[in-house]
């Protein structure tokens, strides 16, 4: 299992890298999101995932009974998720006002205009 | 009036409550332009008065800690101030309030009645916040809040330049929040824990120093992405100069620091296994740094382009500093910190006055100030003088406390490469001192000798004194850093101060 998310999340880093290197500037749009998503799994499987219970404490007593998963990582990772969004939304909307107004979504002929 | 122990922690919030306070405030005014303007300035000279009186603090009690919800440190979350977080967050007072001032005149309305003025305190708060964290996780946080307020801040207005050079900035500054994140997930997958005090007593025995060193790099490149060291600047000079001067100045003054600050606060807290290695990959890359803003900046001809390239050199100064590790070359750090936030943010703010009277940026199209206006002359000389090095400007102290530090360590090479630096970065602001102020109107140029400056004079004239003032009271304010560097380098302070005895 771990093996297997590693390659996805190396899967991911290399694609979203890659579209950030094209030319085009839609695909930086993408790329950020695979990016995003490869550091939050990333996260999930650095610090361990597990079979065990949630971590929730019975009624009465003061430690839980069973062995219980690490609940850190999950908030963590709701928190970056919800902050990437929200970047990404950004992102798009800005990359969407590049395109109307200077008319091309090539970077090449972005960097021409840039004096 | 004598403050009981655990009311004095609560005003430790403030820096983060008053901006956010002020934001919510603008926003509620959305419809009237008048009061958040109001609200602007008064909310940032609040903003300013905590930082003022949580230095006091700070210098009072020593290291103030605020467990948020009473949670004990490595459970809940914490805010922390030492010397170098409060005088961070006094300086970031300073920049905040003259920018609110600055902008009544020079922001135009129709930015003004788009946000201008929530941004700005969101963005105060977003930088106040990642200075008084004591927790990684928040550090990420604050970083995206002043990021965002950053991003809307640089392309309020929706000008060709401005998109562009926004494209750029949001690009690279979310691929370094990613490789932050990454650095996160395997901090807390092999130490269980984030908060920064905690890691400094579990990072060394949790993981081998390779690895450590491995997970320090992408904390690094992060971190140098977002304070623009060499090689990973290029989206600064693209994209700095393009929004009004106003946000220009507040992003020079804060953004890039709060960069350094990380850097400069990971590194000495939680990264100091392998000093040798990391260190010195951090003092070359101060080198270059220094040396490849500078000639930048002599090669350009628009003042704000010019500025942009001179705040890249001067980051690495303050990287010198860490480099060298040492009390005195930290020290120096900080003084320079304070130097160059104060120096830089008058730079930006004359370069907008100069454009509000001549309609230009460009060098060889300006001309004839020191005549019409020599008050302006004087306030830009006064900041220029001080980042080349002269006594008995605050350049000055900040750049022989450094340059001693060099060669107490014997790093010769660093050492004449800061000194050859600071003659270009003279030669770069005679360059702008001859074109735009000393010589005639060139031919044939319009003059637009009645532009009234308005509120943008008062927070230029108070920032040049501040550069004087740091530079005559050089000695408790030398001695202020040194406090601040002793205790970045004696952690122990720190993590008992967090952790509880």
């Amino acid at each position: 299992m771990r093996v297997l998310l590693a390659i996805v999340i190396g899967a991911l880093y290399a694609a979203g890298f890659y579209m950030m290197m094209r030319r085009g500037i839609v695909k930086i749009g993408l790329g950020l999101a695979l990016l995003s998503n490869a550091a939050n799994l990333l996260i999930f499987v650095a610090a361990g995932p597990s079979r065990a219970a949630a971590p929730i404490i019975p009624m009465g007593q003061t430690v839980p009974s069973a062995p219980v998963a690490d609940p850190l990582p999950q908030a963590l990772i709701l928190t970056a998720i919800v902050i990437s969004l929200g970047v990404l939304a950004f992102a798009l909307v800005l990359i969407h006002r590049v395109h109307s107004i200077c008319g091309t979504v090539d970077c090449d002929l972005l960097l021409l205009e840039d004096r | 009036m004598p403050l009981a122990s655990h009311d004095a922690a609560n005003l430790l919030v403030l820096p983060v409550l008053v901006p956010l306070t002020s934001a919510a405030a603008s926003l509620l005014a959305w419809r009237s332009v008048r009061v958040q303007r109001r609200i602007g300035v008064i909310g940032a000279g609040l903003h300013l008065a905590a930082g003022l009186g949580l230095l006091a603090m700070v210098w009072r009690r020593g290291i103030v800690v605020y467990q948020a919800g009473g949670w004990p440190a490595p459970f809940g979350i914490t805010l922390v101030a030492d010397y170098l977080s409060a005088i961070m967050v006094l300086l970031a007072g300073i920049v905040g309030f003259s920018v609110a001032v600055y902008s009544l005149d020079s922001v135009d309305v129709r930015r003004q009645a788009f946000g201008f003025y929530p941004l700005l305190h969101l963005l105060i708060m977003g930088v106040s916040g990642a200075f008084l964290t004591g927790d990684m996780f928040n550090l990420y946080v604050w970083f995206e809040v002043m990021l965002i307020a950053s991003f809307v801040l640089l392309a309020l207005g929706g000008e060709r330049l401005q998109l562009e050079g926004g494209l750029k900035y949001v690009t690279l500054n979310l691929i370094a929040s990613a490789l932050f994140l990454a650095g996160l997930g395997l901090l807390y997958g092999e130490t269980g824990t984030l908060n920064m005090a905690d890691l400094n007593v579990k990072l060394p025995a949790a993981i081998p120093p390779g690895l450590a060193t491995t997970v320090a790099m992408l904390f690094l490149i992060a971190f140098s992405i977002k304070a623009a060291v060499f090689p990973l600047f290029f989206w600064l000079p693209d994209s700095y100069h393009t929004p009004p001067v106003a946000v220009s100045a507040v992003f020079s003054g804060l953004l890039t620091k709060v960069g350094v600050y990380a850097l400069l606060r990971c590194f000495t807290l939680v990264f100091v296994q392998d000093v040798g290695y990391t260190h010195t990959i951090i003092l070359v890359a101060a080198g270059f740094t220094m040396v490849t803003g500078v000639l930048g900046a002599v090669a350009q001809q628009e003042m704000r382009r010019l500025l942009s390239f001179h705040i890249i050199s001067q980051i690495g100064y303050l990287l010198m500093g860490l480099g060298l590790f040492t009390p005195l070359a930290l020290a120096g750090a900080i003084y320079f910190m304070a130097h160059v936030i104060i120096a830089k943010a008058t730079l930006f703010l004359v370069s907008g006055a100069a454009h509000r009277i001549s309609g230009t940026y460009q060098l060889g199209h300006l001309g004839g100030l020191y005549r019409s206006r020599p008050v302006l002359a004087f306030v830009f000389l006064v900041p220029a003088l001080s980042l080349a090095g002269l006594p008995p400007l605050s350049g000055f102290f900040a750049k022989l406390l450094l340059v001693r530090a060099g060669i107490e360590a014997a790093q010769y090479a660093m050492v004449a490469v800061a000194l050859a630096v600071s003659i270009l970065t003279l030669y770069s602001m005679m360059k702008i001192w001859t074109g735009a102020f000393w010589r005639p109107v060139p031919e044939g140029l319009p003059r637009h000798e009645s532009a009234r400056l308005g509120t943008m004079l008062p927070p230029m004239l108070w920032l040049a004194a501040c550069t004087l003032a740091l530079g005559l009271s050089a000695e408790p304010l030398v001695a202020l850093s040194m406090r601040a560097a002793e205790s970045l380098l004696d952690p122990s302070w720190y993590v008992t101060a967090v952790l509880g005895g």
